[in-house]
């Protein structure tokens, strides 16, 4: 057997310089992340992918020129986005400065767990930038607990999409009513194998959104005064009756359960659907001719009354707030006062991207780029909303998941009546957990 | 090679003679710190936010609640058990029919013909490609009005299927997916496990008057045994873990019905859906008690198998 000799040299050499390495590599990437977190030089935000991001993206440069700093921007998918903020929020992060969110999804969450910055008093600063411009309801959609923590940027409606040439076919108006809507359905759709009547969301979760102005409606919503859940009343029965059955009997051939805008509007603007429903601040994708196939035929209208009338959402879908663990807050402040301001609005409304200034939608530059029928049924819409289109609760993920049962249900034919049953004993017990 | 010993020097003293007779601790201890920090800590982070309430943020205060995630995980027969039931089904489906596939494919690439290499490329190719893009395309080619899939059934007069859209398709299509991409994995180790093998006992077998199917169930499927636990133990825990394609394709939530939504797709939903911290902890320790438990069958089988 060979002897070798270890020395103790050695040894303690190859430890120490190991542990140095893990030391300085440990180091290193704290330096790298916090350092640049807090080096007030560098602004960072974190944006959807959306019209609105492009549009401000591009003027960037001059808010870095203004204020002689670099923005590093983050853009992500609306999913990857909720991800990216679980994780990096729930670990104190203050790598993130300002932040693109979705008041009604992960607004009261947010608040909640005190990741957003109170900026009531930024918001007030400055009479020029107009607080009291920006609408009631997204404002109150942005608050919590009496602060501000957030300022909207985008506001969506639910508007009626239907096809023009097929509505002249079959010699019908445009429908006012939702019982015209199911009748122009089963016309259109009988006259024209092939073509659906009537598409819309059908994912359990995606669908609740755009199901709510047919809840409303119907004279249902999720909640009552009380915070009670309520989807289990006639009004609501009624309501998950007639969207399900909508889809079911005249909506396309294999209808998928999975479909949110994306899938839906594809079916519309390929041509398979005379009618849908969504938000209006997704018609670009069908009025733009390398979008859409009907692009030349599509019309718009106000959401069609139910028993109850007329009453569509009326939302802010994104906001911008600040971190509370930032440590540039002045001047995060400062890039959302730039990326909202009124000539800004105004610029990404002319754009397609519906805003929350009271004063874009009073300026005729404000909506003379949308085609007219829609500019009329926004307005109409504006008038009559409601300001919320998913249950007000902290977890809306879950909420979303127990108040879409019936409606997939429905889609798919089966048993409303119980699904509303479940759904109700469901959301009572969630809201009794959230308290 | 001989090991190493020590030859003591009489000066040392005190903590040298102590990191001397440690040495090999010494030696370790950066590597064992790494490990510990990366591995045992969010093991021992998951296992403490499962006796927890922790809901919202991991930074909201939160009660010791003991059991109870476990007590309310384990009688939740809507969500719960479902997924337990759906993991299950599509490991032990996609595996059986991954090994028989796998081994019929290395049975037929064992001997060498002309092409061989092209056809081991080509057979290799889907193994190599990303999850989510592959999730992505079959997305395409499983769209129930444009998609290839019905296209090619209505050639041959076949209705229209909904594959991914129809709750009781789904599953059976993503394991269709998995079993695309994952037997030439099978295919691969059962072909070295081949290779490997000599082949006096075959011809042996065959002097004798066997034929082919006595001489592979007698002969060669005894004689690599331990390849075939290998590949069913890397591809079951493989499969147990499924995350991308049951994602890419279906969502949070697994699709409307739950359809796919298999534990891990669970767990998923409670972290990143409805921020439930503590009841995701839960279902992922169950689940690692479960693989644990898996992991430890298949050893036991292919230590038996090795004697």
């Amino acid at each position: 057997m060979e002897t070798y000799t270890v020395k103790l040299t050695s040894v303690l050499r190859v430890a120490a310089l190991s542990a140095a390495a893990l030391v300085a590599a440990g180091s290193l990437t704290s330096c790298t992340s916090t350092s640049a977190a807090k080096d007030p030089d560098v602004l960072r935000v974190t944006l959807a992918n959306h019209v609105w991001t492009d549009i401000v993206k591009d003027a960037i440069p001059e808010f870095e020129k203004e204020h002689g700093i670099t923005i590093e921007l983050t853009q992500l998918g609306e999913d990857q986005l909720s991800d990216q903020y679980n994780v990096k929020l729930n670990a104190g992060s203050d790598e993130i400065d300002v932040m693109m969110y979705r008041p009604l999804q992960e607004g009261k969450l947010f608040a909640t767990n005190g990741y957003l910055a109170d900026l009531s008093d930024k918001v007030t600063e400055n009479a020029e930038w107009d607080w009291a411009d920006f609408q009631e309801g997204p404002v109150a959609a942005t608050s919590f607990d009496g602060k501000v923590v957030g300022v909207p940027i985008i506001t969506e409606r639910e508007v009626l999409y239907y096809r023009k040439d097929l509505l002249q076919a079959a010699g019908l108006e445009v429908p006012t009513t939702l019982d015209e809507l199911e009748t122009a359905a089963r016309e259109i759709s009988d006259q024209n194998p092939g073509v659906a009547g009537f598409v819309a969301r059908t994912a359990k979760a995606a669908a609740v959104t755009q199901f709510s102005s047919f809840l409303y409606s119907f004279g249902g919503d999720f909640q009552d005064a009380k915070g009670e859940a309520t989807v289990d009343t006639k009004e609501a029965r009624a309501a998950y009756e007639y969207y399900g059955g909508l889809i079911n009997n005249y909506g396309p051939e294999n209808v998928s359960t999975d479909m949110s805008w994306p899938e839906a509007m594809a079916i519309f603007t390929q041509g398979g659907a005379a009618f849908y429903t969504e938000a209006d601040s997704l018609y670009l994708n069908a009025t733009d001719p390398a979008k859409s196939k009907v692009s030349d035929t599509v019309g718009f209208a106000a959401f069609p009354a139910g028993p109850d009338g007329s009453k569509p959402y009326n939302v802010p879908s994104w906001a911008l707030g600040v971190n509370a663990e930032s440590p540039n807050q002045g001047l995060a402040w400062d890039f959302i006062e730039w990326a909202t301001e009124k000539e800004r609005t105004l610029e990404v409304q002319q754009a397609g991207v519906p805003g929350p200034r009271t004063s874009v939608w009073e300026d005729a530059a404000g909506i003379e780029s949308y085609p007219a029928d829609l500019a009329t049924a926004i307005l109409a819409n504006a008038e009559n909303g409601i300001g919320h289109d998913r249950p007000l609760v902290i977890n809306v993920g879950e909420a979303r998941e127990i108040v879409g049962d019936p409606i997939v249900v429905g889609i798919t034919g089966g048993d409303i009546d119980a699904s509303a049953d479940q759904a109700q004993e469901l959301f009572s017990l969630f809201l009794e957990d959230e308290k | 090679m001989a090991f190493a010993t020590l030859k003591t020097n009489p000066a040392w003293t005190g903590w040298s003679r102590w990191a001397n007779r440690h040495r090999m601790w010494l030696f370790a201890a950066p590597s064992m710190i790494f490990v510990a920090l990366l591995i045992a800590f969010p093991l021992g982070w998951t296992l403490y936010l499962s006796l927890t309430d922790s809901a919202g943020s991991v930074r909201n205060p939160s009660d010791f609640i003991g059991f109870e995630n476990y007590l309310a995980v384990l009688t939740d027969t809507r969500r719960f058990w479902p997924a337990v039931g759906r993991t299950l089904f599509f490991t032990v489906g996609v595996l059986t029919v991954e090994m028989v596939l796998g081994m019929a494919i290395a049975l037929l690439l064992w001997r060498p013909f002309k092409g061989e290499r092209w056809v081991r490329v080509a057979i290799l190719m889907p193994l190599v490609a990303t999850p989510v893009a592959i999730g992505m395309m079959w997305r395409l080619i499983f769209e129930p009005n444009i998609g290839f899939a019905n296209q090619l059934l209505g050639w041959f007069g076949i209705p229209a299927q909904p594959w991914l859209s129809g709750a009781g398709t789904a599953l059976p299509t993503l394991m269709f997916v998995d079993i695309w991409q994952w037997t030439p994995m099978i295919v691969l180790i059962l072909l070295a496990g081949l290779t490997a093998l000599s082949d006096e006992p075959d011809e042996a077998a065959r002097v004798d008057g066997a034929n082919a199917w006595q001489r592979f169930r007698h002969v060669t499927l005894p004689l690599m045994m331990s390849s075939v636990i290998t590949a069913v133990l890397l591809r079951s825990i493989d499969a147990l873990k499924t995350f991308d394609i049951l994602y890419a394709t279906k969502g949070k939530g697994g699709g409307s019905f739950h359809e796919v939504e298999t534990l891990n797709i669970y767990a998923y939903g409670l972290s990143f859906d409805y921020n439930k911290y503590g009841a995701s902890s839960t279902v992922l320790v169950l689940f690692f008690l479960m693989i644990i438990g898996v992991v430890w069958i298949l050893t036991l089988r292919k230590k038996r198998s090795a004697l």
